[in-house]
Order: structure tokens, then sequence, then C-alpha cells
């Protein structure tokens, strides 16, 4: 991001040639265009931010609009009052740490078989892509079918062999996993397509070489095709950990924050606090939390990009 | 297990665990439309996603080529801060957004669905998908149209644009999609039932208790997912393209 690209150099020196008038006028052009963008990004992404901000220090109520400052009460009552703000912390961390590994492995060891092009190969990636474009509520409302306590499909099948399958959406532990892994299942098609793009490019002649020398097929894993992945398996893991903050719609779809707040992140409770109790301030200390968190891991995913992109070179 | 859920669309209020249903009650489907305005909410759905997408088209892509080929003071700077906003939770914005619409009067309607993807972070996405493409384009149309007088706008217009058509296509796809899903912001915005998107109109077949009535329901979804299905597997290549274009970039 901070090379300076080949066609803006050009540009300028074209720029430079064109005479001072014309290279103003082309300026200004430049601002128009990106003028839509950038005001709406303000009005909508950046005003708002800072808007989160200055929310956290009032009391606001949604319903009747009554806003009164605050100071750092919310910060107070969020940390010291409030006995949920640390079970929600906890209950985020814990789905962060289910969903990211399971989501990598999965989609690494998808990846890994289909880029060997076995039959029925395109068929896999067809099946295991398409949760993708489908949308949150209908991959909600199919999941909260299948998984009921009494009729749902699951526990049917599992009938059959004579397993008597828990409520998977309404006891707490069962709860979380099921959330966990129906949201990998939603999104690790799209992990499998990048981690099959970066297989792709792996010089085969090492694979063979290793081969030929006598190496098994889990010590060419391990030695060779692992580290050739490791740059691509450190950025894809940091974006799905950021990604896994942004989880509100499917929680509101198959559990609200149940039960007895057992799936209730970070990014519900916001919700929950906004439009549930309609304490808007108080809302805005815990959207501050999350950005916060968001901002730390966009850090660190940009330390990484660097470092990957300093490997490659 | 993916696909059978979708199957089992057509079963009956008793539920003997039988794959196939006895006999198939295609009236389900029907009964989808009079129990919801079904049809109504696929049609907002329908013009909402075309909107957003045609605007995101536009603005991104006049964005887009800005910063890849025009040089303007700041340039860089603005990019990054657009750059930065990118990876920003939705839940972090939705409390000041919603309080703006609502300053303005334009809760419970569909302006917020169309305006906030389109200039924030979806248009963002599509911006930065678009300048990739074009620093990617060598310049020698462009320049032999500048030395013919033909001015920026003209270039972008005439030129810049047909020649993007893959990179439009893909925002296109991409945009539309995430439109079409869109749960949350409808669900914050809108309380008319004759407003609702597709997302929306599909919890709403529940019985008076709140309890789903899974058979119209489900029938209700596999109305909602079909097209996109078909559409993705007809045009496969083309979406996942789309998607990875997106994901490993950014």
């Amino acid at each position: 991001m901070d090379i300076p690209s080949e066609s803006s150099l050009s540009t300028s020196k074209r720029a430079a040639g064109m005479g001072f008038k014309l290279k103003q006028r082309d300026s200004l052009m430049g601002y128009m265009f990106i003028a839509p963008q950038l005001l709406g990004f303000l009005a909508f992404v950046l005003g708002p931010l800072l808007a989160v901000f200055v929310f956290s220090f009032q009391s606001r109520n949604l319903l009747t609009g009554k806003v009164t400052f605050i100071g750092l009460e919310n910060y107070r009552q969020m940390l010291a009052g409030d006995p949920h703000f640390l079970k929600v912390l906890g209950t985020s961390l814990i789905f962060m740490l289910g969903l990211v590994p399971l989501n990598m492995v999965i989609a690494l060891g998808l990846a890994l078989l289909l880029a060997r092009n076995l039959a029925g190969s395109t068929l896999f990636r067809t099946v295991f892509f398409s949760p993708i474009v489908t949308s949150t509520v209908a991959w909600g409302i199919v999941w909260r079918f299948v998984l009921q306590g009494e009729e749902g499909s699951l526990n049917q099948f599992l009938q059959l062999f004579g397993i008597h399958g828990p409520n998977w959406l309404q006891e707490p532990f069962w709860a979380m996993t099921s959330v966990v892994v129906t949201r990998v299942l939603k999104n690790v098609g799209l992990n499998i397509i990048i981690f099959l793009a970066a297989i792709k490019d792996l010089p085969k002649e090492y694979v063979e070489a290793a081969s030929v020398d006598g190496a098994n097929p889990w010590q060419i894993l391990r030695h060779i095709i692992l580290p050739f992945l490791a740059p691509t398996i450190m950025l894809v893991t940091v974006v799905t950990v950021i990604g896994s903050l942004n989880v509100l719609d499917h929680i509101i779809l198959l559990t609200s924050g149940g039960p007895s707040n057992a799936t209730m992140v970070l990014a519900y409770y916001v919700y929950f606090a906004a439009f549930r109790i309609y304490e808007t301030g108080y809302a805005s200390t815990l959207a501050v939390v999350l950005f916060l968190t968001a901002l730390l891991l966009t850090l660190v995913q940009w330390r990484v990009r660097k470092k990957v992109v300093y490997n490659e070179r | 297990m993916i696909t059978s859920a979708f199957k089992t669309v057509n079963e009956i209020f008793a539920f003997p665990p039988t794959l196939l249903p006895s006999t198939w009650h295609w009236e389900n489907f029907t009964e989808v439309f009079t129990f919801q305005p079904y049809a109504l909410h696929y049609a907002n759905s329908l013009y909402i996603a075309v909107l957003v997408t045609a605007g995101t088209l536009l603005v991104s892509s006049l964005a887009g080529y800005a910063f890849a080929r025009i040089s303007f003071k700041g340039s860089s700077l603005l990019f990054l801060i657009l750059l930065s906003g990118m990876m920003m939770p939705n839940e972090v914005t939705i409390i000041p957004n919603f309080i703006t619409m609502k300053s303005l009067g334009w809760t419970n309607t569909h302006l917020p669905l169309i305006l906030i993807p389109i200039l924030g972070m979806g248009g963002v996405l599509g911006t930065f998908m678009m300048r990739q493409y074009f620093l990617n384009l060598p310049q020698d149309l462009e320049d032999a149209a500048m030395m013919d007088g033909l001015n920026r706008f003209g270039i972008y217009w005439r030129i810049a644009l047909p020649i993007a058509r893959p990179a439009l296509t893909s925002v296109a796809i991409l945009t539309f999609l995430s439109s079409w899903n869109a749960f949350l912001d409808p669900l914050i915005y809108l309380d008319d039932l004759a407003l609702f998107t597709i997302p929306l109109s599909l919890r709403g077949f529940t019985d008076q208790y709140g309890a789903p009535l899974w058979n119209v329901q489900l029938a209700a979804t596999t109305l909602a997912v079909l097209p996109v299905l078909v559409f993705y597997v007809v045009a496969q290549r083309q979406v996942v393209e789309s998607f990875s274009l997106s994901g490993s970039k950014g």
C-alpha cells in the first residue's frame, strides 16, 4: 500500500507536460470523482465512528431521545458495575477461539484435497462455496429447522443409530457449538478458495523432488507445503479473526443470544443494549470496545501483510 | 446435508422421519404468497438491490478510477483513510447511522438500505477493487485520447469504463448479493410489513405463538434461495472469481 504505483508516477509526468492550468483542472476532476465515495464514507463510516466515541460519554435513550452528558460513567459501569460485560467478553473469546481454528483446519484440509483434482472435485467445490452466496437468513432458518430438539432432522438422523441427540440450540454448550459450526460451514468456502489459489502457486518441482527422494505424503506436507503456505495461512487467520467479530445477524437468527446469554457475544450485546433496552449511550461504550478490538486486529493484519510482502521479495 | 435440507421443503405438519413426503404439497408454495405479501417483498428486495448495484458501480468506478489514474494532492492519504474503514465490523456504526436516519425521518423507508451500502463500506470495497483493476491496466488508450483532447470525464466514460467490464461485473455481483441477502440493516430500519425485504419476510412465517410454520417457511426460503443458487451454478466461475478478488487483496 505504501508503494507508489507506477501509473501515478507516469501520470504526474504527463500532468507536468500538460501545462499548469490543465493539471489544476485535472486535480479538480480527481477530487470531484472521489467526492461521492469520500463524502459518503465520512457520513456513514468515519462520522459514526467519532459519534460512537462521543455517545459513549452520554446517557441516551433511543425511545425518548433524551441525552445527558455523564462523562466516564458508562465506562465505569461497564468495567465495574456490569456483571454481563465480562461474561460477554469471555463468550466472544470462546466464539473466536472455536471458530477460527475450525475454519482454518477445514479450509486448509479441503483445499489440499481439492487441489489434487480427484474425481468429483468440481462438484465438491460448488457445494462448499454455495453457502456463501445464500443469505444468512436462509442459512439460519434451515439450520434452526435441522437443529430442533425433538423433530429436527439432525436428531432424527441420530435416532436411526439409537443416539438421543441434545436440544442443539437450547442447551448453552451445544448452542455455542452449533453457532460456531454453522457459521464456519457458511464461510469456509471463501478461505478454501484463497488457499486453493495459494496452493496452485506452489512449484510442483519441490513436491516431485521430495517424493523422488522418498518422502511420504505427511513429510511433504509438513516440510514443504505448509511452510510455503505459511504467509497465506497467517493472513487468512487474521482476516478470519476480524470477520468473527461481525457475526451479529447469524446469532440473532439462531439463538437471539441465548439460551441464558450463552451465545451473547460483544456484537450482540451492542445490538441488545441499543435496540432492546434502548440505552444507546451504554451501547456506544460497548461499540467502542468492539471498535478498538477490530482496530487492534486490523493493525496486526497490516503488520502481517507487510511481512508477507517482504518475504515474497 | 446442505442440499438435502432444501429438499424437505415439501413436507407436511406431521414430522415422521421420512426423507421424501408421502404427497407433494405444492400448495405450500402458493400459501407462501397468501400468508405474507411475499411477491411485494420479492419486488422490494429486487429493486433495492438493483439501485444499490447501479449506485455502487457508478460511485466506486469514479473513485477507483480517480485514485488509480489522476494525481491530486492527498490522494494516497485519502485512499488510506478509506482503506482503514474497510475492516470495521458493521455493529460499530449502526447506532449513529440509525440516529442520523431517525433525525432525517428516513427510518422505516428504503432510503437507508440504498444509501448506506453505496456510500459506506460496501462502496469502499468496490472502490478498492476498481482501483486495483485500473492500476493494472495499460494507459495507452487513455493517453492517446488525452492527446486528442478528450477531457477527463470523457476518458473515464468512453474508454476506461468499457475496458473495465470484468471488474465492474465482479463488483456488481458482490454488491447485488450483499444487498439481496442483507438482514441487519432492514431489521433495524423497517417497521412496516409492506416495506420488508425477503430476509425479513422469511422470518414472518410463524403462527400466533411465534413458532415457525416450517413447511411454508421452508417453501418461502426455497423460493428465495433458488434464483441465487441457479445463478451461482450457471455463472460459478465468475462468482467465485469476484469473491476471491475481494478477499485476497482486502
